[in-house]
């Protein structure tokens, strides 16, 4: 756990992307605010579409220029800087540097005819001033950090001849080759077996001990929440629904949705064993569709005239916030 | 937890399918006369009951050799050796005519509902194709028939002439359900069915599956790698390990039971859903060994904390051990320690 009474490395203000689709404007992320302290993990857990990766691709600027857009009051602040009005020259300092970010699909994300060593090579020499030789030792001693059997061999290697889980460890190298301040991960054991998944958030975590590094951790594995993340954020058809401490979320949830949401996780112990799951119905509204009001009140068992009439706002108190006109309340 | 007596439910009950030292070996080609230079051992001798009306378990790591299974047991591969007896037949042998009985008993649901559906037809279609091969005749029309299955999977009716392209992922596993039934099996193999799904939809799919078995009286084989959800909604595991069965379990008691040093780890990996029960998961050195050349002794010995001289030597064979159940280990004698890794508070 870090001090969260430090100044915050990173304030995401009122931050909402909209796209432009064939069916008009969608706000796939709508007034997001939240601060991410040094050494901590924040958790950014929702289903598919609820404007996680949105949010983590607005604040490192990733999304295509044409099709989507900050609404002006959108304010990602970081070192004395707000990213959504930094140039282009500007965020490619940040990126990789000082920001840097792992994703889903350790395939896809590595470029297929580079060796392993041309990839981690290539933010060492534009964010640093090593020669050859001090870029390749950094390379290799990046590897070995992240636990790769035999980097120096390794390095010559192309991602192809790597299994899933070397391919993860080499975008985690790639992404802390400069020593980012954040490292932002999206869904980074999603693809892979648990064993390995244990191997990798073991890694993550022994990395936020010695650098120091905060994590923006996305997932939709309450588990994977519960065993590393010290805040949770939820999220919910672009909206921040609630967030707090790890042990508030799963131990006092708010909002009926993530309540609902860690009900339906299987329980292990026979007490549980095949009965019924308790579900939420029905599906996420789509984002052309949204309803008037709470955007779950079709989902929801406390579901009420008010949640019609008027969308909640997020309120805060004591450290913790939700959006919820009727709260629940008390330990579970 | 409680400590429910080690019975299985249907264990009076008689083997819907008997299989018997399965192997099965993919060829791989190459070279300029294309011959055959390599072999992926995918299975190498299970042998497995699945009984009447159980919901059997399998679960392990990407490779294993699980998927390949599931795929041998309704014959939609042909297993290199070995034997499957379903009821009196013998369905290792038989050719693709001999089989089409068969198949009607035996369904599959697949992994990605939207690659395994046609995008050119729409549900009904989809779902008349199916009834309408294998004869099926409901005494109210082809029609009602598919009208009534959509709603029994839990969609509207109006679903019946839409595109697989219109619906959610969960609603397209729903359907990829509805198609499996269509043709009135008694067994099903679910091959991942939920893991592309969102929490939330993966347990109302889940719910489904057991209403429907309940309903519809079926037996299933449930393939999966998500120990959390195989633990809750299987009867009995099977855990493999690099084309082999090391571990069978009663779901009930798969903690207390587990002996095997990787159904240990497996279970050690899982991360728990309470940040107040933090613990260092369970971290494997090495890696799975090729399936091109498998090592003599045991498959796990590379990685195993507890490898002896003789696991590396000789490979054991899944054998009933006093204390839970049978478990291909040397090591593994007296009964497990009850606070065994994930237990222990």
């Amino acid at each position: 756990m870090s001090a969260t009474a430090t100044e915050p490395i990173l304030q995401v203000r009122n931050l909402s992307t909209c796209f432009k689709t064939d069916l008009g404007v969608v706000t796939a992320v709508d007034d997001v605010s939240f601060d991410l302290h040094a050494g901590e993990t924040l958790g950014i857990v929702g289903e598919s579409g609820c404007g996680k990766t949105v949010t983590s691709k607005s604040i490192m600027r990733l999304l295509p220029s044409h099709l989507s857009f900050q609404k002006p009051e959108s304010q990602v602040l970081f070192g004395g800087q707000n990213l959504c009005t930094a140039s282009e020259e500007e965020m490619r300092r940040v990126r990789g540097d000082k920001i840097a970010m792992i994703f889903q699909e350790p395939m896809t994300s590595l470029n297929p005819v580079f060796k392993i060593g041309w990839q981690l090579d290539e933010a060492l020499r534009y964010h640093t001033d090593l020669d050859r030789a001090g870029r390749r030792a950094r390379a290799v001693e990046m590897l070995r950090l992240v636990e790769m059997p035999e980097p120096e061999r390794r390095v010559d290697e192309y991602p192809h001849q790597l299994s899933g889980g070397m391919r993860q460890r080499v975008m985690i190298a790639m992404a802390l080759c400069c020593e980012p301040d954040i490292l932002i991960a999206d869904e980074p054991t999603t693809a892979l077996d648990v064993t390995i998944q244990a191997q990798i958030l073991d890694l993550m975590n022994g990395l936020k001990e010695k650098l120091d590094t905060a994590i923006v951790l996305i997932t939709h594995d309450l588990g994977v929440v519960a065993q590393v993340c010290d805040r949770v954020m939820v999220m919910y058809a672009g909206r921040v629904i609630e967030s707090a401490g790890v042990h508030e979320v799963f131990h006092s949830p708010r909002h009926p949705y993530t309540q609902a949401l860690l009900e339906s996780i299987p329980k292990s112990g026979a007490r549980e064993h095949g009965k019924r799951l308790p579900t939420i119905p029905g599906i996420v509204p789509s984002l052309t569709e949204l309803p008037h009001g709470c955007r779950f009140q079709d989902r929801c068992a406390y579901k009420e005239e008010r949640c019609v009439e008027s969308e909640p706002a997020l309120e805060t108190s004591g450290g913790r916030s939700h959006r919820c006109h009727f709260p629940l309340g008390g330990e579970r | 937890m409680s400590q429910a007596p080690v019975t299985d439910r249907a264990a009076t009950d008689s083997a819907l399918l008997e299989v018997r030292d399965l192997v099965m070996h993919f060829p791989v080609r190459g070279g300029v006369l294309n011959r055959v230079v390599a072999k992926v051992h995918a299975l190498n001798g299970v042998s497995l009951d699945v009984r009447r009306g159980e919901t059997l378990g399998i679960v392990g790591e990407s490779g294993c050799g699980k998927s390949t299974l599931g795929k041998c047991l309704i014959r939609l591969l042909s297993p290199t050796s070995g034997s499957i007896r379903y009821g009196e037949e013998e369905l290792v042998g038989l050719g693709h005519r001999d089989l089409m009985p068969h198949r009607k008993r035996m369904q599959m649901i697949f992994q990605d509902p939207y690659s395994s559906l046609n995008p050119r037809l729409t549900v009904r279609e989809a779902l008349r194709e199916v009834a309408a091969f294998h004869q099926i005749s409901p005494p109210f029309g082809l029609d009602a028939y598919v009208e009534e299955l959509i709603q029994k999977v839990g969609l509207r009716v109006d679903a019946a002439d839409k595109f697989p392209h219109e619906f959610s992922g969960g609603q397209r596993q729903r359907i990829g359900i509805a198609r499996a039934l269509a043709c009135q099996p008694e067994f099903l193999v679910a091959d991942e069915p939920v893991s592309a799904l969102d929490v939330s939809i993966q347990a109302q799919v889940l719910n489904l599956l057991m209403d429907l078995k309940e309903e519809f009286g079926l037996t299933l084989v449930f393939v999966s790698h998500d120990l959390k959800v195989v633990e809750h909604f299987c009867d009995r595991v099977l855990v493999m390990y690099l084309g082999s069965v090391v571990e069978e379990l009663d779901c009930r008691r798969l903690h207390e039971d587990a002996r095997h040093p990787y159904t240990r780890a497996l279970l050690g990996a899982n991360p728990i859903n309470d940040p107040a029960d933090r613990r260092p998961l369970t971290v494997l050195e090495g890696d799975v060994p090729s399936p091109f050349d498998l090592p003599p002794g045991c498959a796990f010995a590379g990685r195993c904390p507890e490898v002896q001289e003789r696991c590396r030597r000789e490979r054991p064979s899944l054998e009933e051990k006093a204390g839970g159940g049978p478990v291909a280990c040397w090591e593994v004698g007296p009964p497990s320690d009850p606070q065994g890794p994930r237990v222990a508070k």
